[in-house]
């Protein structure tokens, strides 16, 4: 889909924007860390609420039904957004770390043993790392770590060697301190060379670009609801049915039976046996309006206008600044996505940060949940900004602008 | 909205430019560490007590403006001071903060802020109080190891 975007119009349809704090519009560039929400999400949930809010799976009245099928839609279109071949290998979860903490829980659980390899990469968000390290603990698996270059893409040139004898590659699609965007593909069909399965963290992907499980090759795929426009509170598991079939389930409760017993239980069909429990059901339906919304904007459309403002945001804050900034990450905008982490004439980011909020402009300031990559950036903190659909040059202007009292301050 | 002015005082910009007291002690002097999760900042304090006394302190790490100003600050005020001034005076400073009730306890040595009153400001950018505490709670590690 390459019709023209009034970019323009989708800002307008974001009603936070319109916010003014002290008389002065917001700058929101802190998408990568959680998104805004348009009017068609906030009103999908309202009305769901005002109007047909029941239970689904459960009662016999017709707005039940109807719920159940509201839901049940939502999952159709995350179906077709990521292209995966059956809407019953989309699970719901809360977010995209309890999705990587089923599979390690569950899978992991189920096919690792003392001694097996699981390979990660130096750019990984702790949701990718941590649930690895506490079955480590609990299993003694081995983790081996794919380094990056200097130009903070993954370094490859040895990945036959670190993938040999692994069970499981798992890896970032997009690094959300690096905006580094991952040869996803590749990384499959190696992982499958080595006899290992291929997880993709895609929570900074999917957002922002055309995705396509199937074409990657992935065996899981997961992402978060609020970081695409869509509410908190919801998360995406995707896994190829086999797998997921012959998983031990991750939560017990309700929902995700089939019988109970007092001696045992036996589990329910997918998705239901990984959706213990009454599931975010308002949040699932305004998961399948963002859907709708991007796909309606076009996916490649949202790409391409990212990668415009990530050369335009590169080029202002490098032509401004020239050596008193240091933006990490790969510099072609082709194998990048729109988050540009930075250093600035020395200044904390905590004070970066404080000072840019004073012009309204948000970013983020921290470690951004990847305290190994900050070791190897020398770091303990970075400022991030990242843009989105409803951002434009004048946000990467204000950006620039804004910086400059941070020099002021701190007279540097 | 209360002005930066209020939270970057010149003398908070001048300890974070200049902070005393940099560096380490070394054994048996106490040590504790103290991590802002938020944001990363790490900071490791050294206090050396011969009897009842903070004979020497020292911290190590790095931070933000606030964190470090108030962690240099901090060791001014409490070098040479005994530990009972030294409790009074984390409390009072977390009185400050807004993170304490006022003890109000005539048993409790009074003590003066000083110049850490510069950072009285803080209170005004909630997000940044972790920031302002961090050397004091590992002060109090420090103190308890
Ligand atoms: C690359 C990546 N993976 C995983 C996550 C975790 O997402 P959530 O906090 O929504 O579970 C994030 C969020 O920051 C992320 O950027």
């Amino acid at each position: 889909m390459s019709h023209t975007v009034d970019w323009s119009a989708v800002k307008a349809d974001f009603p936070v924007l319109q916010r003014r704090i002290d008389g002065q519009r917001l700058v929101y560039l802190d998408s990568a860390n959680t998104s805004q929400k348009p009017n068609v999400v906030i009103d999908a949930m309202t009305d769901f609420m005002r109007h047909g809010y029941a239970p689904i799976n459960r009662s016999a009245y017709r707005m039940a039904g109807e719920a159940t099928d509201a839901f049940e839609g939502a999952r159709a279109k995350v179906q077709k957004f990521i292209n995966a071949p059956h809407a019953h290998e989309v699970v719901f979860t809360k977010n995209a770390t309890e999705a990587s903490n089923l599979i390690a829980a569950s899978w992991g659980r189920a096919n690792l043993h003392r001694g097996d390899v699981v390979v990660l990469t130096h750019m990984e968000h702790h949701a990718n790392i941590v649930p690895w390290h506490m079955l480590a603990a609990e299993r003694g698996i081995e983790l081996r770590w794919i380094p990056l270059t200097t130009d903070g893409e993954l370094d490859l040139s040895n990945l036959s060697g670190i993938l040999d004898g692994a069970k499981v590659l798992s890896f970032t699609a997009m690094s959300n301190v690096l905006g580094t965007i991952t040869p996803v593909a590749a990384l499959c069909r190696a992982a499958h060379d080595a006899g290992a399965l291929a997880i993709v963290d895609a929570c900074q992907y999917v957002p922002h670009n055309v995705t396509d499980v199937q074409s990657w090759g992935a065996d899981f795929v997961t992402f978060s609801g609020h970081k695409m426009v869509g509410p908190s509170g919801i998360g995406v598991l995707w896994g190829r049915e086999q797998l997921l079939d012959a998983m031990p389930p991750f939560l017990g409760g309700g929902n995700m039976i089939a019988d109970v017993k007092l001696d045992g239980f036996t589990c329910a069909e997918l998705p239901s046996k990984f959706e213990a429990g009454t599931p975010p059901i308002v949040e699932a339906i305004g998961l399948g309006a963002a859907v709708d919304y991007l796909t309606n904007i076009g996916m490649a459309n949202v790409r391409r206008h990212e990668m415009h403002l990530t050369s335009y945001a590169l080029d202002t804050l490098t032509e401004r600044y020239g050596d008193d900034i240091t933006i990490h990450g790969p510099r072609n905008p082709e194998v990048r996505g729109a988050v540009l982490s930075f250093a600035f004439r020395g200044i904390h980011p905590h004070d970066i940060s404080q000072v840019l909020d004073e012009k309204n402009v948000c970013v983020r300031a921290g470690h951004h949940c990847a305290k190994p990559l900050m070791r190897l950036l020398g770091a303990n903190a970075t400022a991030r900004a990242s843009f989105y659909i409803y951002n434009d040059e004048s946000d990467a202007d204000a950006l620039a602008d804004a910086l400059d009292g941070a020099s002021d301050i701190f007279g540097l | 909205m209360p002005g930066l002015e209020d939270l970057y005082r010149e003398i908070i910009l001048d300890h974070y430019r200049s902070p005393r007291n940099r560096g380490e002690l070394p054994p048996p002097a106490n040590k504790a560490e103290g991590h802002n999760p938020l944001c990363g900042d790490e900071i490791t304090v050294f206090v050396q007590v011969d009897g009842d006394v903070v004979s020497d302190v020292k911290v190590s790490g790095q931070g933000c403006s606030i964190s470090q100003s108030s962690a240099s600050m901090m060791s001014q005020a409490i070098k040479g001071k005994s530990l009972d001034e030294v409790r009074a005076l984390v409390h009072r400073f977390k009185v400050m903060m807004s993170i304490e009730e006022d003890a109000d306890d005539a048993a409790q040595p009074a003590v003066k802020l000083g110049d850490l009153e510069a950072l009285q400001g803080v209170v005004k950018f909630p997000v940044r109080i972790k920031c302002a505490t961090l050397a004091w709670n590992t002060l109090v590690e420090a103190l308890e190891s």
